[in-house]
């Protein structure tokens, strides 16, 4: 009990010394750029460069801090994991691409790229679609925003937590045992033998998929649903007026209006499928053919300690998010080119 | 479907669209909207709920029937030896071995009983039963069972008796309250929010400034530093995993620590990580501050640091708050960075890792792991649905600019 208190204690002095900190830095610096630059005591050409001097050094201390922390531990880890993964297990000898040449000749390495790939196809597409459905329907009835909420719950769901969820969905107890788990039940209610769902080799990565696209769905609807309302209401009265069916409405004036949003949506989730590692992690642990690359490379990192060989399968994460990161940053560009 | 032929005096009335779209709405298009979309949300929400309902069952209904029979009683199979001659009573010129079938366990009710493995049903409750040992066996509906013989018994190795109980649906805390005492969660519960309250305050001021710098501050590559934002919005994380690990080690050696697994370490590795997500809301959010204001005040002689203060950062709140319920839930959630720089000892797993924890080690005992899921997943869903309003503002600020 002890030790606990110590860490709460600890956690609250943490936060207090944390908020002095910054209160201290940034009101601090800012003082001392006023106090040591100050343009009172100096006129002319002397005080409009000095007037200058401190509106250029401003923006980096109000920057400083948020720089810092982004270099360590976003910026320079990229570069290091990128010259640790030219070495050999320890860091210590260079050794060109043999890892990423093993990495290629690697069984398992392959099944993680084939099964990341099924993911990258299956997970984005289905949370999408579904997500749209969900967001066109709801918002043509009285309870949608009732349903809508309900949907979006499984965002505020841990993976962990989601997997402990559907594991007990697919439970499996043998041939004549009663099934407590929702998907044997109603399989053995049709009269069909119950099955050990995550066991079963190609379809039990899909039912691990099933649980990602169960947690995404929410964020694909609450988006798509806000681009559904930016649809001005003339486009579809008219579209009614001339008798168009609902089907074809949602087909060719709803989606071609939307494009745009559910690329983005697609390529979020995206982003999400290639850094899955919790749900494999918990579920098989890459058993039964279920590896991916993330959880891959948190064996070779963690369990095997080789940092040359899980630096390489990290770039290679790296590599497959690049051109989504590329593009959005040209899309933010452009934003503000016409800001 | 709908094109049943309209009253022709209605094709010229004004109302018209309105009143056909109405009707066609009333009609099949409308109920399969309504079955679909509640087929849908049933399919969203009965894996929660089935987590719910099964930590709130008795632990050994839970084993042997599904959660959605939780209302109904459940059979199960039982076995038991009734006594040797040792527990014999002499009563009125018969002898008697007496006892329940349950043991103490008294919410059961007997199905029926039987001698072999294949016939517990047997026997219907009350009903009687010739032993070979002698005599003949009768059992209650409540279990209570009594053995009479003629002749005194001389069996020294009970037999076996096999019975059919019906367990009473009943729904416990129990579960939770061992869940939490006697496998630690209660520790891990704490462990949680030792690393996501600090892990969740710290960023708000250092991104506020970066973001007001980058929102409204002219200065060299200030694009660039946009640009590098964006980017590092989506790195994944593995990038970062084995550089910060080495680093933290170093410094754990330099300070003469036992290794880098410290709960300061973990608090401003989550700080960065929020960080691209949190300029990257705030920024997009200060920009669409209204520009009059700031420039009045700058010709009112104001500095960037008193309208920042006085004036954006107050006017930023529901920015500030979308991002706090992000970084909040992504913290609480996470795995990884826990397991990475916090380690894997029991006594300081958050909630995630403990559950995988449990899920290797207690895998088929459900009762404690929809307990302690529920447990890691209750506070997220507390913080969801008390502050849904600027969580969906910060999805939509956040993605679709």
């Amino acid at each position: 009990m002890g030790d606990v208190l110590q860490q709460i204690t600890g956690a609250i002095v943490a936060i207090v010394v944390a908020l002095a900190a910054c209160v201290a830095y940034f009101w601090g610096s800012n003082w001392m750029l006023d106090r040591f630059l100050s343009s009172r005591k100096v006129t002319g050409d002397a005080e409009t460069r000095r007037d200058h001097l401190r509106d250029s050094i401003r923006p980096w201390l109000f920057l400083l801090p948020a720089l810092l922390f982004l270099s360590v531990y976003l910026v320079y880890p990229v570069f290091e994991t990128l010259r640790l993964s030219v070495l050999d297990k320890t860091g210590s000898n260079f050794v060109g691409f043999a890892n990423y040449a093993w990495a290629l000749s690697d069984n398992n390495f392959q099944r993680s790229i084939l099964n990341n790939i099924m993911w990258l196809i299956v997970v984005p597409s289905l949370a999408t679609a579904f997500g749209l459905v969900i967001a066109v329907l709801a918002d043509r009835l009285w309870w949608g925003n009732i349903a809508k909420s309900l949907v979006f719950m499984p965002m505020a769901i841990s993976f962990v937590g989601a997997s402990v969820i559907w594991r007990f969905v697919y439970d499996y107890r043998g041939e004549g045992d009663v099934q407590i788990g929702l998907l044997n039940a109603i399989v053995t209610g049709f009269g069909l033998p119950p099955q050990a769902w995550i066991t079963i080799p190609v379809w039990n990565s899909l039912f691990l998929m099933i649980i990602l696209v169960w947690i995404q769905t929410g964020f694909a609807m609450v988006i798509l649903s806000a681009a559904l309302r930016g649809i001005p209401e003339e486009t579809l009265e008219a579209a009614r007026i001339d008798g168009a069916s609902d089907v074809r409405i949602f087909f060719d004036i709803m989606i071609p209006q939307i494009i745009g949003t559910i690329v983005v949506v697609w390529t979020t989730i995206t982003i999400v499928v290639l850094k899955v590692f919790d749900i494999i992690f918990a579920m098989t642990n890459g058993q039964w053919d279920t590896e991916v690359l993330a959880n891959f490379m948190f064996k070779w990192m963690f369990v095997n300690f080789d940092y040359g060989r899980g630096s390489a399968v990290a770039v290679v994460i790296m590599l497959a998010v690049l051109p989504i990161m590329i593009w959005n940053i040209r899309r933010a560009n452009a934003e503000q080119g016409t800001r | 479907m709908t094109a049943v032929a309209e009253p022709a005096v209605l094709t010229d009335a004004p109302a018209k669209p309105y009143r056909s779209s109405w009707r066609k709405r009333l009609n099949a298009g409308r109920v399969i909207t309504h079955v679909l979309l509640l087929l849908l949300v049933a399919l969203w929400t009965l894996p929660t709920v089935g987590l719910l309902v099964s930590s709130l069952r008795d632990k050994d209904q839970l084993a042997v029937s599904g959660w959605w029979t939780a209302l109904r009683p459940s059979e199960s199979l039982g076995v038991t030896r009734i006594g040797t001659a040792a527990d014999q009573v002499a009563k009125d010129g018969h002898f008697v071995i007496s006892g329940n079938v349950f043991g103490a366990d008294t919410n059961k009710q007997l199905g029926g009983f039987g001698l072999t493995n294949s016939t517990p049903g047997q026997t219907p409750p009350g009903g009687t039963m010739p032993m070979s040992d002698g005599g003949t066996l009768t059992v209650a509906a409540n279990g209570a069972f009594a053995w009479t013989s003629d002749t005194q018994f001389t069996h020294t190795r009970g037999p076996r008796v096999f019975y059919l109980a019906e367990i009473a649906p009943r729904f416990t805390l129990d579960n939770y309250y061992e869940v939490l005492t006697s496998n630690g969660v209660w520790r891990s519960f704490i462990n949680s929010f030792t690393v996501t309250i600090p892990a969740t305050i710290i960023p708000i001021l250092i991104a506020a400034f970066a973001a007001y710098a980058l929102a409204w501050m002219r200065f060299p590559f200030r694009g660039f530093i946009v640009a590098l934002v964006v980017g590092l919005l989506v790195v994944p994380l593995q990038m970062s995993l084995i550089p910060l690990l080495t680093l933290y080690n170093q410094l754990a050696q330099l300070f003469g620590a036992e290794n880098g697994k410290t709960y300061q370490g973990i608090w401003l590795a989550h700080t960065a990580f929020g960080l691209p997500l949190a300029i990257y809301l705030l920024r997009n959010y200060m920009v669409g501050l209204p520009k009059e204001i700031m420039e009045s005040a700058r010709i009112d002689g104001a500095s960037h640091f008193k309208i920042f203060t006085g004036m954006v950062l107050p006017l930023s709140f529901p920015a500030l708050a979308s991002f706090s319920i992000f970084q909040f839930l992504w913290v609480w959630n996470d795995l990884l960075v826990a397991m990475v720089f916090l380690g894997a000892q029991q006594d300081k797993l958050v909630l995630t890792g403990k559950l995988v924890s449990l899920l290797g080690s207690r895998g088929n005992n459900w009762e404690i792991l929809t307990a302690g899921a529920f447990i890691t997943i209750v506070v997220p869903l507390i913080v969801f649905f008390a502050l849904q309003r600027y969580f969906v503002r910060g999805l939509l600020a956040g993605s679709v600019k």
